[in-house]
């Protein structure tokens, strides 16, 4: 049974609340400040991306995450409701792309890359690539697997940090 | 914490100091933000990202479409960041080929000399 487990509505507003909730139970396990770190952004953005993907297919079902503190590890499960697979973008190898893909970081021919280029008249309103949030995730944590959701609805992606635990700092929360 | 903006003028230059948490909730302002002082003729732009409590990829794609708009009249965007939990983003994403970071608002008032 999950340790804490929260479901909130397809909303942005709330992606905060996860991520305060997600801190909470990391520092009351005892996590490190820097693994911390790493869980309040990969928790931000797996739930960023199941708002976006339950508000396109089903925007009146919640987010479900799941905060599982066991003895040698820290695991979030974020799923959601929507299309199986949507934002989640397959590299090459059949793995999650990496950001650097997805961000066309490699240039291919001898014009200047994106970021040089002055004539660059893309409609670009701050849109990311969608799975650029996963590739953010497969960087930070040691533990990634996606998979489809129970009874074959929605997407969930389960993050697993493997952590040395300061029982001490935990027992002061 | 919520997103805090103030924009002074330095040696032609349009300083951005952002402080507080750059998320899906709050990027939208830093956005708008971005686009006002692009609209307004400000095409050489620093961001000083040392209040920064949190960074998303939300808010990197606002970054990014500041950029974009920046060199559209061929002005740069120079971020300002020292902390190590918010240049691990830019590291992990391949943002650091993208964008020039800087450790202090003069030296990335320097490099544009």
């Amino acid at each position: 049974m999950p340790t804490v487990e929260l479901r909130f509505a397809a909303l942005d507003g709330h992606v905060r609340t996860a991520r305060m909730i997600a801190t909470a139970v990391s520092r009351r396990a005892g996590i490190p400040v820097g693994a911390a770190d790493e869980i309040k952004l990969a928790v931000t953005e797996a739930c960023a991306r199941a708002v976006r993907v339950n508000r396109k297919h089903a925007p009146t079902s919640p987010v479900h995450v799941a905060l599982i503190d066991a003895p040698d590890s820290f695991t979030i499960k974020v799923a959601d409701c929507g299309r199986t697979w949507d934002e989640v973008a397959a590299g090459p190898d059949g793995g999650l792309a990496t950001a650097s893909a997805l961000l066309d970081l490699e240039p291919t021919s001898d014009d200047p890359p994106w970021w040089a280029a002055t004539d660059d008249d893309s409609d670009d309103e701050g849109g990311f690539p969608p799975g650029l949030g996963l590739a953010l995730i497969e960087g930070l944590v040691d533990e990634v697997e996606v998979t489809r959701g129970p009874e074959g609805v929605g997407t969930v992606v389960a993050m697993t940090w493997h952590i040395g635990f300061d029982a001490a700092l935990a027992k002061q929360v | 914490m919520d997103l805090s903006l103030t924009t002074r003028q330095e040696d032609n230059h349009t300083v951005v100091v952002v402080g507080g948490e750059i998320d899906v909730y709050t990027a939208p302002k830093l956005r708008e933000q971005l686009i006002d002082l692009v609209s307004a003729g400000s095409y050489h732009l620093v961001v000083d990202m040392e209040g920064v409590e949190f960074l998303d990829s939300t808010g990197l794609g606002v970054l990014v479409g500041g950029l974009k708009r920046v060199r559209a009249h061929e002005g740069s965007l120079r971020l300002v960041c020292t902390q190590e939990r918010i240049l691990k983003i830019f590291r992990i994403t391949g943002l650091t080929k993208v964008f020039p970071i800087h450790s202090s608002v003069e030296d990335a008032l320097a490099a544009h000399e």
